[in-house]
């Protein structure tokens, strides 16, 4: 199976490739996907640069002992639609979640040549043993919807909607 | 009269918690196993494989079978003739809090449902019914919001016909798509009044998958299966695991019917006391 990691070539990658992703991403759902959009209309500064990075819809469970983080599997993405044009217009280049995206996503996602991936959907144990390292980087009053940045080895991913706007879900 | 204490019901529930989350239902797991075995999808095969393999690790490594683990819903089937002693809601809140603490699994109940804000792990919603008998059954069921998202009502006419009703709970599965995780398990209540059409269809998903031979189950999970969603939406035989109706009485004037869709990862566990 094809490998990738960062910087993301979305030109090279195709609805309904199966890839294994080695690399950063940042974990961020609705409330932080609100604050995120609400930091960007007043121009604050984000707790992470965008620029280049991928978003992983995900609400980890904490780590059980000896382990580097509980069951971590992909949220609805369809969630966090409303805010997902302003954060790839600030330079987000990838998202990883479940289910389809609205209209305005997709075409958000063609303008500014990103890609949107799927992962394993209720397979959070399993998913969990591709993290190596985890750290906080936002939002820890947000609990399991604070930010966390994730250090991934061979995660496994799905294209679904590709730089020129194409979708799995048709 | 029998007695059961409050402190032995708190530690029961501490250990549903654990139990549900880790431990997929046997029925389920039988289930996912017979979908595969008659997947043909390549793509729906490789993903089947990934969420056995999944509920596999999860038990054999006590983690959580999906992160997000659910709003616990406990139903309870207390007996007329069995005493508690000690404050029973109390002592499944506190158990509640005390096994998702322990099994480190996720605390996802916010109080406030406008305001929002931190979360925690309780309340959880508790149905108490009183039954014959002596016995205190929970049964535990921490559902996902995923799918519960997904729930749909409608109040139909009396004279609505059966098709019109088929239609409307294939549209309700059509309609969780992708984003509930397939293949579902759907739990269909009608009856009773809108609030307890709801209440049956949740109730519908504890009983054991095809365990009722009634025709429509049977009918709506083939004709479920034949809409092509599949795994994760990507195609595919397996779209429903089961199809589980409950029916109660209702008025002249209605016929109210309800659909809860529950993920792949339909999770449960019952203690009797």
């Amino acid at each position: 199976m094809k490998k990738i990691k960062l910087p993301l070539e979305p030109e090279n990658l195709e609805s309904g490739d199966e890839v294994l992703f080695s690399g950063v991403v940042y974990t961020a759902r609705d409330q932080a996907h609100r604050r995120l959009a609400d930091a960007l209309r007043c121009g604050r500064k984000l707790p992470f640069s965008l620029k280049g990075q991928i978003i992983y819809y995900c609400g980890p469970n904490p780590a059980p002992k000896g382990k580097i983080i509980g069951s971590c599997g992909p949220t609805t993405s369809s969630r966090m639609d409303d805010f997902t044009p302003a954060l790839l217009k600030a330079g987000l280049k990838g998202m990883i979640g479940k289910g389809s995206r609205s209209r305005e996503v997709i075409r958000a996602v063609k303008k500014y040549r990103a890609v949107y991936f799927l992962t394993y959907a209720g397979c959070g144990a399993l998913l969990s043993k591709y993290i190596k390292r985890k750290k906080l980087v936002a939002y820890p009053e947000l609990g399991p919807e604070a930010i966390y940045r994730l250090e991934v080895k061979d995660f496994p991913l799905i294209v679904a909607v590709d730089s020129k706007g194409r979708n799995i879900y048709g | 009269m029998k007695t059961i204490r409050a402190e032995k019901i708190k530690n029961t529930v501490a250990q549903l918690c654990a139990k549900a989350n880790f431990d997929l239902r046997k029925d389920v797991f039988a289930a996912l196993r017979r979908v595969y075995a008659a997947e043909k999808n390549k793509k729906a095969r490789a993903i089947l494989a990934a969420i056995i393999k999944n509920a596999r690790a999860a038990k054999t490594e006590k983690l959580a079978i999906c992160q997000d683990t659910g709003l616990p819903c406990v139903f309870v089937e207390l007996g007329q003739d069995a005493r508690i002693l000690g404050d029973l809601k109390a002592a499944i809140q506190n158990g509640i809090k005390e096994g998702y603490k322990k099994a480190r699994l996720r605390d996802s109940v916010v109080q406030d449902p406008l305001k929002r804000g931190k979360s925690s792990y309780v309340p959880g919603l508790i149905h108490i019914d009183v039954v014959k008998g002596n016995k205190l059954k929970i049964t535990l069921l921490p559902k996902g919001f995923g799918c519960e998202n997904k729930t749909r009502l409608k109040m139909f006419k009396p004279t609505t016909s059966l098709e019109a009703v088929r239609k409307f709970i294939i549209e309700a599965i059509k309609n969780a798509g992708p984003d509930a995780c397939p293949p579902f398990v759907v739990g269909v209540g009608i009856g009773g009044t809108a609030d307890y059409a709801c209440l049956l269809a949740k109730k519908a998903l504890l009983a054991p998958l095809n365990s009722t031979t009634a025709k429509l189950s049977r009918e709506l999970s083939k004709e479920a299966n034949r809409l092509n969603i599949g795994p994760m939406g990507l195609g595919g035989r397996a779209t429903v695991l089961a199809v589980n109706i409950l029916t109660y009485p209702t008025h002249i004037a209605g016929l109210p019917v309800a659909v809860n869709i529950s993920c792949h990862a339909t999770r449960s566990a019952s203690a009797v006391l």
